[in-house]
């Protein structure tokens, strides 16, 4: 092997174990980053907070409520007395959602006429629309209950059945449950963030140390220097990688369905973009902070038009040609579809081929501007 | 004898700043040649012209029988560089930064230790050897520089003004660790002669060196040993004694003949004007002695470098 590179690799090595900030940049934040996206950035909405106005107080009413209950989306929190209940627990958000009930309602349903109302808090636009729906769906299966159950009475047992049925089958995810859309984000995030920011600080802080003027006068070629510097990167980052795999199968089910060496091998395709864009930005950054913030330049909107939170699919047409530049993009449709649909590269060729493009793209650029010099 | 640097026209500039212009230099095998000047002379930058850190706008180097231009990496195999910033690992021990630039310098696995611990003990270093280069005193900084700049055995040394901020013991260790090392490799080490080229500000240092190039703006504008430099101002030079000082400096420096008037503690130099000596001898005490003070001592001295460093910074003001 090169000796010249293997010293450089050793020497980074050594740099990294002993500076407390890299090390807990490598080994922490992945890791906390998977536990906080994985738990609290969860868009299931779940035991939604009700308050329930109960004006008739029958067995038709409480069954309704029953049919709330089961439905697992809402938790009835309050009974209250008035509309103005509802509205303060709203106002303080103590409560998501009001469902009030009328005096007449067991009546009303005999006459085929019955309304509730249905209050919701659309100030936090998920919740607010989730509750919508699931509220509208729960009214729905209830009243075709009902309506069974009146014909039942009235001895006629068939011809109530809705002429149309959607059969719904949710693939790869069937409880839709969102740490299995996160997590895969959260290791695209990690290898990208990573490599970028550590890449430019290690080579900008060589510079702004002086020690770059030593390493100058060596003869040690320009290619062994970015190499031998990004190397140790590359190896943490896989290594993060899997680390962030393992914990997202064990702690959140997560199943890793697609093939682990075309997982890594495509990895490092991104990778290859994270080192090229922290090199480049090292190429332009005098110092640390200058490193860091140019880094994050980039950072940011690979964080919201790459899909990492928001679908693409919901983005203006702008934002999504503009998506088109983020090699975070590829990468989150390719590391979700290996996860979770177990496909092969053939399905990936769409993703696989730009990522490559931008990858070698980026790093040629920067390794053109790299100059193993000082002026 | 053979030339280790041949330097011929360097210009170098910063923008609008004219950092270097039109400089020759030539160092020979087995000499110390120092660069002398004060802050922002350009010294720093010739140095970093003749490593290849940084291009020339205009001319030719030559190191080590390589073109800069072309082979600097061959050239850059031989020679070792001491930067005016202490530029090494502050995270990594004594040994390992040895070690680092000793095996990207090349050095085989086997040859590093023995040959680190060997320099280690040549700067007086070896047992710190696993202290973290940040916690060391800037003295042994300096030497640890030194120390990697010398472990792959190079034929020339350049060093930035390496004893910038030393203090004097250290300074004295450290020339006597360069007299060492040129005169060993002279008396034939592998037959390979060291040179080395040494910036400093201290004509002190500079009185120690084999030839030494004054600079001043971005040019090196004398040349030559310390003997033959003094010499430019042989006759030139008086010396002043008596009291009280500031009387004499004045009357002195109203005298047509004294260009320059430099107080050295407790007296004073005069450089004149060439021939005027015995006049002013003559001359001045009479004026002294009216003006209610006393000559104790007057009469020509060797110049000295310093003498000689200012009389070539003040000809750049009236354009010499």
């Amino acid at each position: 092997m090169n000796s010249r590179l293997f010293s450089i690799i050793r020497k980074e090595f050594i740099q990294i174990l002993r500076d407390p900030r890299t090390l807990m940049m490598i080994l922490f934040i992945p890791v906390m980053q998977l536990f906080l996206l994985g738990y609290a950035a969860t868009t299931d909405v779940k035991n939604v907070p009700l308050a329930v106005w109960d004006q008739s107080r029958s067995p038709e009413s409480r069954k309704l409520l029953d049919a709330f209950r089961a439905a697992d989306y809402f938790r009835i929190a309050y009974d209250v007395g008035s509309e103005d209940d509802i509205r303060e627990l709203i106002e303080s958000s103590d409560a998501r959602a009001g469902l009030i009930i009328p005096p007449d309602y067991s009546q009303r349903l005999l006459d085929g006429d019955a309304q509730v109302a249905m209050v919701l808090d659309g100030s936090d636009s998920t919740v607010g629309a989730t509750a919508l729906s699931t509220a509208r769906l729960i009214g729905q299966s209830h009243a075709a209950k009902l309506m069974q159950e009146q014909a039942a009475r009235l001895g006629r047992s068939a011809g109530v059945e809705p002429p149309l049925e959607v059969r719904t089958q949710v693939w790869y995810n069937p409880d839709l449950v969102s740490a299995y859309f996160m997590i895969p984000g959260v290791i695209g995030m990690i290898l990208f963030a990573i490599t970028s920011i550590l890449t430019a600080t290690t080579i900008v802080r060589e510079r702004e140390r002086g020690t770059i003027e030593q390493l100058i006068v060596t003869p040690i070629r320009s290619w062994e220097l970015v190499v031998g510097k990004l190397m140790p990167y590359v190896i943490l980052s896989l290594f993060d990688t899997l680390v962030v795999l393992a914990l997202g199968n064990l702690c959140f089910g997560v199943p890793v369905r697609g093939n682990l060496g075309l997982i890594i091998t495509l990895s490092g395709l991104l990778l290859l973009s994270g080192l090229g864009i922290g090199l480049f930005a090292s190429t332009i950054a005098n110092t640390q902070q200058e490193a860091m913030l140019t880094t994050w330049m980039t950072l940011l909107p690979a964080i919201f038009l790459s899909g990492f939170l928001f679908p693409l699919e919901a983005m203006p047409a702008v934002l999504r040609w503009v998506s088109y530049l983020i090699p975070l993009r590829y990468y989150l449709v390719i590391i979700r579809s290996l996860m979770l649909k177990g496909v092969g590269a053939a399905a990936l060729k769409s993703e696989i081929i730009p990522l490559a493009v931008f990858g070698i793209g980026i790093m040629t650029a920067a390794a053109l501007r790299f100059r193993k010099r000082l002026d | 004898m053979t030339l280790l640097v041949e330097a011929l026209h360097l210009r170098k500039t910063f923008g609008e700043t004219v950092a270097v212009e039109d400089v020759c230099l030539d160092v020979k095998a087995g000499e110390i040649f120092g660069l002398v000047g004060s802050d922002g002379a350009g010294k720093t930058t010739i140095l970093r012209l003749l490593v290849g850190a940084m291009q020339p706008d205009r001319g030719q180097i030559e190191v080590c029988g390589y073109d800069i231009s072309r082979n600097v990496e061959q050239a850059r195999a031989r020679l070792g560089y001491l930067s005016q910033k202490f530029s090494l690992y502050e995270d990594l021990s004594v040994l390992e930064n040895i070690r680092f630039f000793a095996e990207v310098r090349g050095l085989a696995a086997s040859e590093w230790l023995p040959r680190s611990m060997e320099i280690l003990d040549f700067v007086g270093l070896a047992e710190f050897k696993d202290r973290r280069a940040g916690q060391l005193s800037g003295g042994m900084k300096q030497k640890l520089g030194l120390a990697t700049a010398m472990v792959t055995r190079p034929t020339l040394l350049l060093l930035d003004e390496p004893t910038t901020g030393v203090d004097p013991v250290t300074r004295q260790d450290f020339w006597q660790m360069l007299i060492r090392l040129v005169s060993n490799s002279n008396d034939g080490n592998n037959g390979q002669q060291v040179s080395v080229i040494i910036s400093t500000p201290y004509m002190d240092e500079a009185a120690r060196c084999s030839r030494i190039g004054f600079m001043r703006a971005g040019n090196i504008v004398a040349g030559g040993t310390p003997a033959e430099l003094r010499a430019l101002l042989t006759g030139r030079v008086l010396e002043l004694r008596g009291e009280p000082l500031f009387l004499l400096r004045k009357i002195a420096g109203e005298d047509k003949d004294v260009e320059d008037v430099q107080i050295f503690g407790d007296r004073l130099h005069l450089r004149i004007r060439s021939g005027t000596a015995k006049e002013v001898i003559r001359r001045l005490p009479r004026q002294v002695t009216s003006g209610q003070g006393r000559v104790a001592a007057l009469g020509m001295v060797p110049a000295g470098l310093e003498d000689v460093f200012i009389a070539l910074s003040e000809s750049s003001h009236g354009g010499s």
